[in-house]
């Protein structure tokens, strides 16, 4: 009988065995995917962004003479900045080469950036001493001429499909060969603010937003936050009141962010009259979303402090104020940090809100305060991603690097915060 | 004198309260030497004298601007010729909003118009020189009022802790307040909006284009639940077979390295997810279909959910992780001495053990399925197509929240009211998934301690 069991279970042993081996596999498998899934995505990302990490510059000998730029012989500030120097730009574009025909000319313009010339006007009112005689400038070049540079369009694809006609590869290849073009670091993308045009565009003016933005709500959320859950830890009976806000928290956590941006447009746009698309309604919204993730995060960072701590204060007389300011507030305050850490990183990224309450509006000024119109990074991104022009993708991507970077910052900041201060009791 | 002026002479004020506090605190004592005499350290004094100034200003800053809109339409309505007024009953939001525009509209602007707006301003600028006045004259008499109180008796710091006290409560209960200004804000411009579209016209009609002025919403219900669904079929089982592997197989090394890695794609910003899916998997999606000769949208449901479920995987995964952890080791060791592979541990032992905690984070997955934006924005179409064709474009719930609320805005237009109808619909359905994920996990919970 007891043989005739092993037997029986030896039969489906293999079976069995191979089943289990299935199974790991599967899990594998899964976890695979997902790593792999990762790898995909960030290597597109990364691999599509490095073209928009250089930009391309071409060498104009700009008449700079006074009487050329509509000038005064020693003109003021303001005349200065109103000199006429689209005008000068494109004079000196002709001259690049030996062209007469309008045709001509404007294949010559359409190499040369359409705001090329705020570059020449900005390097005048900054320098004066240029005035008077032509100076040899650089300047970006356009869109296409760009790609042309970076080995994106290439002449051998046809005509039709590259958006350069034959005789613009033709001058490009000449201005290569007498080193009048060149590729550099593209300052641009890190010191301007959204442009239709995809050279001009940069994401200093979003990167100032989304800093105002999140300066508000972590000026807001933290201090909030960490208050609400010292009440809730040390302070709340334990009542119907108590409960109800409990409850609430917890439901917060799993609003969609998206319902936030209804709120903020309701309350704070419609009913307080805040200026729409600012970083502060921005961030205000923001930080009630973020509030449950530092209020819980710093719960439980209070909570593993050890009420040994509590009661030796209390028993040298220390009030419960007093106990929980001066002796567990500081030993919860690396665990809450890294939580308000993770809280602003998700602040971040966060994209749904914004659009809700107007901060996708076409804004080219680098903002300068938080009640001026702004754009936020995630938003830029978004923005990006929708327009056709072959050089806002590379800037999308350029864009989704910079922000992924800071969020790597952040998450990295409270990693080594939990890792240097955190203590076992 | 703009609101950064108020805010510096706030805290000028503060700091001279403090300040004077500290002083008088240790002037009420005659000299330093009988400082013990004082009930409270002078530090005490001075904080209490702080709260009077912002406390006081805080309360009244938020609350003056949230009624100074409406006294000053009260006001501005008081002054307009009665022959401007609209009709009885009729409001006077058109009127208001003209009024305010007529400045900016210069010399073409209707010259009754321009007159009421400099009225207006005058009205704006007048009451904003009271909200600052209060603002900064009522809390200085409350810390006057406190600064005479003080003397030695004075029981400065059981003040100061109850006030530290009051302002921790509110902080905490401001977690009620947004949730009652989310219900509120949404619930009030929803009612708006059902006064002019029927409620059963909204929740069943099955044709939805706003410039028609239709609203029926059955399609975007039916495109969310689609998107939703292939992003659940894509998380559920990659989640769940993770989270298995890692509590039961995986090495130390195996989940030091691949946990952190799934944390990583919840870090990863939801827009960078729908850049992704528009610009890398829908192209691809499409063109795989083209080779095996089936029609695919450009912004098919299948791209979005499919990105959608790898967004989610660490969700089920977390969570799973934590319910499987929390299966105490008895029962696999009791599964293990009876012979059973780590399989079929995991099979018939751990996972009908952990299966209420799992239902549950699938539940919490599925609530943040249908609230997904930014994915569902960039990766899926506009077109209201009620079909279950992953292969179609549909829209979402929150898609049609974008698209009404980006742009102009006129708040009297269904067109834009929609959104927050759609707003309210959501909200409860993530809240309803909420509670019963939350029920799940507590009434089936297996109790073995």
């Amino acid at each position: 009988m007891n043989k005739h069991t092993t037997e029986i279970v030896k039969q489906g042993l293999q079976k069995r065995y191979n089943a289990e081996r299935r199974f790991r596999a599967y899990g594998m498998f899964a976890i695979l995917i997902s790593v792999s899934f990762l790898a995909v995505l960030l290597t597109s990302v990364i691999g599509n962004s490095v073209p928009a990490f250089q930009e391309s510059v071409i060498e104009l000998e700009v008449d700079l003479s006074q009487d050329n730029l509509g000038l005064s012989a020693n003109p003021t500030a303001e005349e200065l900045f109103n000199g006429s120097y689209e005008n000068a730009v494109k004079a000196a574009s002709y001259a690049l080469f030996d062209i007469s025909g309008r045709k001509e000319k404007r294949a010559i313009r359409d190499l040369i950036s359409s705001g090329a010339w705020y570059s020449v006007r900005d390097a005048v009112v900054a320098d004066p001493s240029l005035l008077g005689k032509p100076q040899k400038l650089w300047v970006l070049a356009s869109d296409n001429a760009d790609l042309y540079m970076k080995g994106i369009v290439t002449s051998d694809m046809p005509e039709t499909a590259r958006r350069l006609s034959d005789q613009q590869v033709q001058w490009l290849d000449e201005l290569i060969s007498s080193n009048r073009i060149q590729k550099q670091f593209a300052y641009t993308f890190f010191t301007s603010g959204d442009s239709r045009e995809p050279e001009t565009a940069g994401i200093l003016a979003a990167l100032k937003g989304s800093l105002y933005t999140l300066l508000v709500t972590i000026l807001l959320s933290a201090p909030i936050g960490v208050m609400a859950a010292i009440y809730l830890e040390e302070f709340a009976p334990k009542n119907r009141l108590t409960d109800i806000i409990e409850v609430n928290i917890n439901n917060l956590a799993a609003v969609p962010s998206i319902v936030f941006g209804l709120l903020g447009l309701a309350v704070f746009l419609n009913f307080f009259e805040m200026p729409r698309s600012a970083p502060v309604v921005g961030g205000v919204v923001l930080s009630l979303m973020t509030l449950p993730t530092v209020i819980i995060a710093s719960r439980a960072a209070i909570k593993a402090v050890p009420p040994s701590i509590r009661d030796a204060a209390l028993g040298i007389g220390a009030s419960q104020i007093q106990t929980t300011f001066h002796h567990v507030l500081p030993l919860a305050m690396p665990g809450i940090l890294t939580g308000t850490i993770i809280g602003m990183a998700q602040a971040l990224g966060e994209t749904a809100p914004l659009l809700m309450i107007g901060m996708v509006a076409f804004i080219a000024d680098v903002p300068q305060s938080i009640t001026d119109p702004a754009a936020a990074l995630p938003v830029q991104i978004y923005l990006w991603a929708d327009s056709p022009e072959r050089g806002f993708s590379y800037k999308t991507s350029a864009a989704i690097v910079v922000l992924l970077t800071f969020l790597i910052l952040m998450n990295a900041a409270a990693v080594m915060l939990r890792k240097k201060f955190e203590r076992r009791w | 004198m703009s609101i950064n002026t108020l805010l510096i002479a706030l805290a000028v004020l503060a700091i001279i309260a403090y300040w004077s506090g500290v002083q008088r605190a240790k002037g009420s004592v005659g000299s330093l030497a009988n400082i013990k005499r004082l009930h409270s350290r002078p530090t005490y004094h001075g904080l209490l004298m702080l709260f009077g100034i912002i406390v006081p200003a805080v309360i009244l800053l938020i609350g003056l601007s949230a009624f100074e809109n409406s006294i000053a339409e009260q006001m501005m309505i008081a002054q307009v010729p009665q022959s401007m007024l609209p009709a009885e009953g009729q409001s006077t939001g058109l009127l208001l909003t003209q009024i305010r525009n007529a400045a900016f509209l210069g010399d073409s602007a209707d010259p009754a118009l321009l007159d009421l707006n400099t009225k207006w301003q005058s009205i704006v600028a007048n009451l904003q020189t009271i909200k600052y006045g209060l603002t900064l004259a009522i809390p200085a008499l409350v810390a006057m009022a406190i600064y005479f109180k003080i003397n030695p008796t004075f029981r400065a710091r059981n003040r100061v802790e109850s006030v530290v006290k009051w302002i921790l409560m509110t902080c905490a209960s401001l977690a009620i307040l947004t949730t009652v200004g989310i219900v509120f804000s949404v619930l009030f411009e929803s009612i708006r909006f059902f006064n002019m579209i029927p409620f059963t016209d909204f929740m069943f009609g099955t044709h939805y284009s706003p410039s028609s002025d239709t609203f029926g919403a059955v399609p975007l219900f039916a495109g969310t639940a689609l998107i939703s669904l292939i992003a659940l079929l894509v998380s559920v089982p990659l989640g769940l077979l993770s989270a298995i592997y890692l509590s039961e197989y995986a090495t130390p090394r195996i989940r030091a390295v691949a946990k952190p890695a799934l944390e990583v794609l919840a870090g990863i910003p939801t827009v960078v997810y729908g850049v992704f899916a528009a610009l890398t998997i829908a192209p691809a999606i499409r063109s795989f279909g083209e080779t095996i000769g089936l029609s695919v949208s450009s912004e098919s449901a299948l791209a979005a959910g499919l990105v959608m479920g790898v967004m989610i995987i660490p969700f089920v995964s977390s969570l799973s992780d934590d319910v499987i952890n929390a299966v105490p080791q008895s029962l696999r060791d009791g599964a293990y001495g009876l012979g059973s592979t780590r399989s079929e541990t995991i099979r018939k032992v751990i996972f009908p053990a952990a299966l209420p905690g799992i239902v549950g984070s699938v539940l919490l997955a599925a609530s943040r399925a249908i609230g997904e934006t930014m994915i569902v924005v960039m990766a899926a179409g506009l077109a209201a197509n009620l079909t279950a064709n992953p292969l179609e474009a549909v829209t979402t719930v929150t898609v049609q929240m974008v698209t009404a609320l980006v742009g102009d805005q006129e708040f009297e237009s269904p067109k834009t009211l929609v959104a927050f109808a759609l707003g309210l619909v959501l909200f409860v359905a993530t809240l309803l998934l909420n509670v019963i994920a939350l029920h799940v996990v507590r009434r089936y919970r297996e109790q073995y301690d």
